[in-house]
């Protein structure tokens, strides 16, 4: 278990190190900050004294050394646009976007689950396929698309008139088909509660869930597919195995086979595919924040990216990096806490 | 492969007649009308110059004063545009054509990049096994450890922001292959070495070695057709991934700039509008993107199933 611990520190040490270089080579590369900090009429002589004094014209080495020291430190420099440390912009933005994130996930567990186990037991029904042919579907939508479309539906709000409105039935199959439209589209509402520190929370105020319906319906939709789709493999698969059969022949309630028996064996591959995919969510939050305008890591990111903002770019790349090699860590670690069949000093298989 | 066709080509036809693929075919409904939708999309849109109303890349035929108009079956619509106009007064046929045609060809164009990143990497780290094999795929490891559409979105505002907007702009389709080939091809890679580690000890390859060829002709002549089936299964999901980046990259405003839009900065651009009531700017392209990618992706599960290879999972 040490050895394996080690090996997983190892590795993420390696991720960190190479994430750092490449970010210090984009800020490295981007740019002039001497250019951005003088006017056009300071000589040329007196830019060099000040690159001289920063240290720009020391070796890539020594300046990279240099950086990763104070990245370690937590001082990551300037934002150019909001004029505060770069790490304090991210952290004042990172609540919002770990609450969408809270939230998404909270849907994709409670409905991947049951769907997915139903599916797998009942792999014929009705219901089973409408399920399936949806979650295709669900995948081929981008999530940005499917985020419009709430918002057309659900903020907007559609008027059908496809039936003839002189018939009763065809007025009230009308009125059933359209949308009022009246939720909030943008933002995170006028209604948050202070937590502590940066964390201002939606979850506890009716107008706080209202903005949140939308963003964390988007960004669930997408990976929700995958997962129905995952749950009802790996539970088609175990249902087919012999210890089923024989817990089946011992005549334990089908209800206890299915729902304690093979549901762990199940979640066994959804831990590692979820853990990774929680990683992803963050790049789907850049698209899902951007729609929403929700005022989170992601659509910062792309402020910044827009402002030219460097340091606020590498910042970003630096936090998103430790937040995957984190996930994926951890990940393995659970795995192999579970899976007692895994061998601990080498690769999971 | 198609060099030698001429001489062998009605034989490969009966095989294709005779074998299971073609029976699964033409048994399964869904199967011939994705192919069919597929088919008549790529058609239309690379037949785009010659369908189109108008020809939405030329300034001249753009009249400002006609925009926002609604598609045929509203009130309020002009003959002359069927689907409508966008913001700019584009007819929107046209310029879903034409923007259908851009998608299409990064779609190809990266998942080419990918493919052959991918199985030459592939080959390499499952043939050659030892430090090549653990180099590559731990940069394969590392790299899918973060989502290819973050490596894309980082690699794409990167070299946006080094290169700057007018330059990016200029380049974007082969940018936007390059970046997306660039983020995917560990894919293939895991996909073909996983086939490779199956078929190195055979007989056949075995055979090969013993009459002295070289690797790289093992490598490529033999043992490569042999991975063949797990390659265009992924080829299908991974050609309606490609699209689906692109139109994110462009939705973000890394991608195809609205002088050359593509599905995804069209649905973008027509984002602006939506809360004005003209929804039909940005839905329609969304749909004929969800049309596209939807029968991509159905084609990619029957192909699945049907030749059900070893794929890599997890």
């Amino acid at each position: 278990m040490i050895a394996f611990l080690i090996k997983r520190l190892m590795h993420a040490i390696l991720v960190m190190f190479v994430i750092s270089v490449l970010a210090f080579a984009i800020q490295d590369n981007l740019g002039d900050p001497v250019q951005q900090m003088v006017g056009q009429s300071v000589p040329e002589s007196e830019r060099e004294a000040i690159r001289e004094r920063l240290g720009l014209n020391d070796p890539f080495l020594v300046q990279y050394v240099r950086f990763a020291k104070n990245a370690v430190q937590g001082d990551f420099g300037y934002s150019y646009f909001y004029r505060e440390p770069a790490l304090e912009v991210i952290a004042r933005h990172l609540p919002a976007t770990l609450e969408l994130v809270f939230a998404a996930t909270l849907i994709i567990v409670l409905l991947s689950v049951p769907i997915g186990v139903y599916s797998a037991i009942k792999p014929r029904s009705p219901i089973s396929r409408f399920f399936m042919g949806a979650s295709i579907i669900g995948i081929s939508i981008p999530v940005f698309l499917t985020a419009i479309v709430l918002i057309q539906i659900f903020s907007i709000g559609i008027t059908v008139s496809l039936f003839p409105e002189g018939t009763a039935w065809g007025a009230w199959l009308n009125g059933l088909l359209s949308t009022e439209g009246n939720m909030p589209s943008f933002g995170r509402g006028y209604d948050l509660v202070h937590v502590v520190g940066h964390w201002d929370t939606n979850l506890v105020t009716w107008n706080g869930l209202q903005h949140l319906v939308l963003p964390a319906v988007s960004l669930a939709s997408i990976m929700l597919p995958l997962f129905i789709r995952l749950i009802r493999a790996e539970m088609m698969e175990v249902l087919q195995s012999e210890y089923v059969k024989y817990a089946r022949a011992k005549g334990i309630s089908m209800r206890r086979v299915y729902f304690v028996h093979a549901l762990k064996n199940t979640m066994l591959p959804v831990i590692t595919v979820g853990g990774v995919q929680i990683g992803t969510m963050v790049a789907y939050t850049i698209l899902t924040e951007t729609v929403f305008q929700w005022p989170g890591m992601g659509l910062m990111f792309l402020d910044a990216i827009n402002h030219a903002d460097i340091p606020l770019i590498v910042t970003y790349l630096m936090i998103v990096g430790v937040i995957f090699v984190v996930t994926n860590t951890i990940v393995d670690l659970i795995y192999g806490f579970v899976n007692p069949t895994v061998k601990l000093t080498g690769k999971p298989a | 492969m198609t060099t030698s066709t001429t001489s062998t080509a009605p034989s490969r036809w009966e095989r294709l007649r005779d074998s299971f693929l073609w029976y699964s075919f033409k048994r399964d409904r869904t199967a011939q009308l994705c192919l069919a939708v597929f088919i008549c999309l790529v058609i239309a849109a690379f037949s785009a110059p010659l369908l189109a109303p108008t020809d939405p890349y030329d300034l001249a035929q753009i009249d400002i004063l006609a925009s926002e108009l609604p598609p045929f079956w509203i009130d309020g619509a002009d003959e002359m545009y069927t689907l409508g106009t966008d913001a700019q007064g584009r007819d929107l046929l046209s310029i879903i054509l034409y923007g259908t045609r851009v998608s299409l060809l990064i779609g190809f164009g990266a998942v080419a990049l990918q493919a052959l990143l991918g199985v030459t990497f592939g080959l390499m780290a499952g043939y050659l096994g030892g430090r090549v094999d653990a180099f590559l795929m731990r940069l394969a490891d590392i790299q899918l450890s973060f989502s290819t559409l973050m490596v894309a979105i980082v690699v794409g505002a990167v070299v946006k922001a080094t290169m700057g907007s007018a330059f990016y702009s200029q380049y974007a389709v082969l940018m936007l292959i390059l970046i997306i080939g660039l983020a995917e091809w560990p894919q293939y890679a895991r996909t073909v070495r996983a086939s490779v580690l199956a078929e190195k000890n055979k007989e056949y390859v075995d055979a090969a070695r013993v009459m002295g060829l070289r690797s790289r002709r093992i490598m490529f002549r033999h043992v490569l057709p042999n991975t063949l089936s797990p390659i265009f299964v992924i080829s299908t999901v991974q050609i309606a991934n490609a699209i689906i980046s692109e139109a994110a990259l462009s939705f973000l405003g890394l991608g195809m700039p609205e002088t050359h839009p593509s599905l995804g900065s069209l649905i973008k651009a027509g984002f602006d509008y939506i809360q004005s009531g003209s929804w039909w700017i940005t839905l329609i392209p969304g749909a004929v993107l969800v049309v596209l990618v939807l029968s991509i992706n159905l084609l990619g599960d029957w192909l699945r199933d049907v030749m059900n290879p070893r794929l890599y999972k997890g």
